[in-house]
């Protein structure tokens, strides 16, 4: 079963002028036709303003779609009645780990959501002790917020989220305000995470490096979806990724650079290993 | 024309018993018209060393000469030193404050001293120089990308004219596009008016492209301090502390483990395919 | 400078009193309150000095770290001493041109200051060995009566325990900006009054805006969290009386009874 579908989504909204008139209508995302399986990582890729904000936030219900559908499990986000179980079952993780720690406490804050949800005392501290271990915080569960790290902060917000047991993660840039450590934590405790516990992850980033151990990955410009497919076909296509001024892995550039010169090797080369098989091979 | 650092030392919580040393025994010397990467993980010192370098922090030992001067001696006026050493701060689009990008770039000017009218000047000069549209210069900075925002605060800094731009992490949480054109406008900057550029940064790829000189920061210490292609062939020292070189690096020097005669100083995408191109063919 | 404030402030040790139930160390504190209020002799405070002493030591927080604190309101304390020094009428003792110190003011100033450090200590005693959330769900639940008159109090805790954890943030972000402007030459600490107060511009905009956005931020984080306010709701730690929360009841009654008692003397 598909965990998100969506239909002819699109979001519009009213830019308006320092007097308030109606400056004009900006078509944040248009017309998308999506559906994403139960268990898959999937990567949407994109630049500021492409619109794979405004589409994260459909999933959670934070944003209600203009035109088209949005069905989240199977329920769709227009239905008022369904509100808390949408956001149950897609956990919404954002930008500034600093801005969506709740608690004074780790562990306070892992059981924000499950407090909010009604559910039994006993049951809090099973489900914070889970979560805390399944993204590694378990010893940081007596420690304040503010002495952590930016990426250990990021793994305690995904705690809050994990500890909602939901279906699906959605993940918008967690890691554009992290160091190279931080967003290797962060990446690493997604994989596991959707390796272990089946989550479903939907990560949204404009870095190359942590899509591509993705399952698949949607690329968005201007409000539409312009590339979808599998890390290995969408780097295949390194000059179309160019055009949309997107980075693209060093190896995965030589690698077409090389190819273009005459050198015989195979599109589409993600890691380094590759690349010194293949150069070996010739 | 110069920067000399001479062993200075910053410690927290002096005499508490437990001192933290946020900066240990760091000396280098930095000439006229450098481009120069300043690398290192969060809580390296990186950013405590650039505060040094226009008297925001005040070193607990050592001393730093400005062009000569000790800047710690009594006499010395710490707003020149400011006026020469220009800082950009992290995400230096938060300390927009005007109603419009002019008069807040006009600001840093304006606090020097000098008249309204040469004020506008340099304002208008510096936004030119960072490539904004002139259509933009009397819009509210809410309104803009937030890589034009933040190409507007570093104009505010280049407005006062110093002789040396830090930048603290330029391109943090900018897309690709805005990233390239930062280090692109940078990169124009530096070689246009012969400014000498720090750059702060975690990002060896980004630093590669573009800096003549890399100085690594560990634990409050200067652990490297040379050319990119010299501190990259220490790639196994490097991701010890949480470091990685270019991809590149570490392809050729995987290249060279099967037996490959591959040069091992490669920092970019096109020294590695010239490289290659001459063994494979 | 902002930094050296520690009232307000959480001291981790494994006392006793830190393991207490929040709500009876607001009675405490209340308690302890009332009773400087009592009287006015020697024998009185003495005893309330040395319930407090007493306090302090079963809390293990060092009191060289509660005088640390002192350091902040010592303007207060000083400032109210010479007003009741110089203004409080009766037996004159020295006349300084036209201000005369009478025997009545020294004792006054003397009780004031007293009385003052008390109350203060006291109650930093009761943040510095409650966290601040215990502290908020204490309050709620202690004032969870006045639901009935329609006050929000479910909410107004929210708000207390969310600003307790921003307070240390905007710190440190008004400690950047401040940086930040002074790098672009601000002056924030030469000039009159006017002008200093105009410095402050270029950091308080800033400042608001990020506070702002942070608050926007957070409230869209609860949202997808689930929070809609305070009913049907569960908590993760909920308060319960046990034996050492009734035992502290009684000896704050015995104290109170005792401090009653001192004053008829």
């Amino acid at each position: 079963m598909d965990i998100v579908k969506t239909k002819e989504l699109s979001f519009d909204y009213i830019r308006r002028d320092e007097e308030g008139n109606v400056d004009g209508i900006v078509n944040a995302v248009k017309n998308i036709n999506l559906s994403i399986k139960q268990g898959d990582f999937v990567a949407i890729l994109g630049h500021n303003g492409s619109g794979k904000s405004t589409f994260a936030k459909h999933l959670n219900s934070l944003l209600i779609p203009t035109e088209g559908t949005v069905w989240v499990d199977g329920m769709d986000t227009t239905d008022e009645d369904k509100l808390w179980d949408i956001r149950q079952t897609a956990g919404m993780v954002f930008q500034n780990p600093d801005n969506q720690i709740i608690g004074t406490v780790v562990e306070e804050d892992v059981g924000f959501g499950p407090e909010n949800m009604g559910v039994p005392t006993e049951e809090i501290w099973v489900r914070v002790d889970k979560a805390l271990k399944a993204v590694g915080m378990y010893e940081f569960r007596d420690a304040s917020p503010n002495r952590l790290s930016g990426g250990q902060k990021q793994r305690v917000a995904i705690a809050g989220i994990v500890a909602m047991k939901p279906k699906c993660i959605v993940l918008d840039e967690p890691t554009a305000m992290l160091d190279p450590n931080g967003r290797k934590e962060v990446i690493r405790t997604l994989h596991e995470l959707n390796e272990k516990e089946n989550v479903t992850v939907i990560l949204i980033t404009h870095y190359m490096d942590e899509v591509v151990d993705a399952n698949r990955v949607i690329v968005m410009d201007e409000g539409s979806v312009v590339m979808d497919g599998t890390p290995r076909e969408i780097f295949s296509r390194v000059e179309k990724l160019k055009e949309l001024r997107l980075d693209v892995p060093q190896v995965t550039q030589l690698a077409h650079e090389l190819k273009k010169k005459g050198v015989p090797l195979s599109e589409g080369i993600l890691t380094i290993e590759e690349l010194v098989d293949a150069i070996c091979q010739l | 024309m110069s920067i000399i650092a001479d062993k200075i030392n910053y410690t927290y919580d002096k005499g508490s018993g437990q001192e933290t040393y946020a900066l240990k025994n760091v000396s280098f010397a930095i000439e006229d018209g450098e481009f120069i990467g300043l690398i290192g993980h969060t809580g390296s010192g990186k950013s405590t060393l650039i505060q040094h370098l226009n008297g925001l922090v005040k070193a607990t030992t050592g001393t730093i000469y400005y062009n000569g001067q000790d800047i710690y001696d009594p006499e010395y006026d710490m707003r020149t030193l400011r006026n020469h050493v220009g800082l950009v701060f992290q995400y230096p689009e938060h300390q927009l404050f005007e109603t419009d990008i002019f008069k807040d770039v006009c600001f840093g000017p304006l606090n020097q001293g000098l008249s309204k009218k040469d004020a506008e000047f340099r304002a208008f000069e510096a936004l030119r120089q960072v490539g904004l549209e002139e259509n933009l210069y009397y819009q509210s900075p809410f309104e803009l990308s937030g890589g034009q925002k933040r190409r507007v605060a570093i104009a505010g800094v280049l407005a006062m004219k110093p002789d040396v731009l830090i930048l603290d992490e330029p391109t943090a949480g900018l897309d690709p596009r805005g990233r390239d054109e930062i280090l692109d406008y940078l990169a124009k900057l530096h070689a246009d008016t012969g400014i000498t550029v720090i750059l702060v940064s975690h990002s060896m790829e980004d630093v590669a492209k573009y800096v003549g000189r890399i100085m690594v920061m560990n634990h409050g210490e200067l652990l490297y301090d040379d050319e990119p292609k010299k501190v990259f062939t220490h790639y196994k020292e490097l991701e010890a502390v949480g470091l990685a070189a270019p991809q590149v690096t570490y392809l050729m020097a995987e290249l060279r483990k099967r037996g490959m005669n591959v040069p091992l100083d490669v920092t970019t995408v096109e020294e590695a395919r010239e490289e290659l191109l001459k063994v494979i063919r | 400078m902002i930094r050296d404030i520690t009232i307000g402030q959480y001291y981790q040790t494994d006392s006793v009193i830190h393991k207490l139930d929040p709500r009876v160390k607001l009675a405490g504190t209340v308690i302890f309150l009332i009773s400087l209020f009592i009287g006015k002799s020697v024998p009185l405070y003495l005893f309330a000095a040395m319930f407090l002493a007493a306090m302090i030591k079963i809390s293990k927080v060092p009191f060289r770290f509660i005088v640390k604190g002192l350091k902040a309101v010592l303007f207060i304390l000083i400032f109210s001493a010479v007003f009741n020094l110089f203004l409080t009428p009766g037996t004159p003792v020295v006349t300084l041109w036209r201000l005369t110190i009478t025997w009545e003011g020294i004792v006054t100033a003397l009780y004031m200051i007293f009385r003052l450090l008390m109350l203060i200590i006291g109650s930093s005693l009761l943040t510095l060995t409650t966290t601040p959330n215990n502290l908020t769900d204490g309050l709620e639940k202690s004032l969870g009566f006045l639901k009935i008159f329609r006050v929000p109090v479910h909410e107004v805790a929210m708000m207390m325990s969310i600003a307790l954890r921003f307070i240390p943030i905007l710190i440190e972000e008004t400690d950047k900006i401040m940086k930040a402007q002074t790098a672009r030459g601000a002056d924030f600490d030469h000039g009159n009054i006017i002008q200093r107060a105009k410095a402050m511009v270029p950091l308080l905009v800033p400042l608001f805006i990020s506070a702002f956005r942070r608050a926007n931020d957070l409230a869209m984080a609860m949202e997808a969290r689930c929070y809609r306010g305070g009913s049907g709701r569960t908590k993760m730690k909920p308060l319960k009386y046990k034996k050492r929360d009734i035992m502290a009841y009684a000896i704050l009654f015995v104290y109170l009874a005792a401090m009653i008692c001192i004053s008829r003397i």
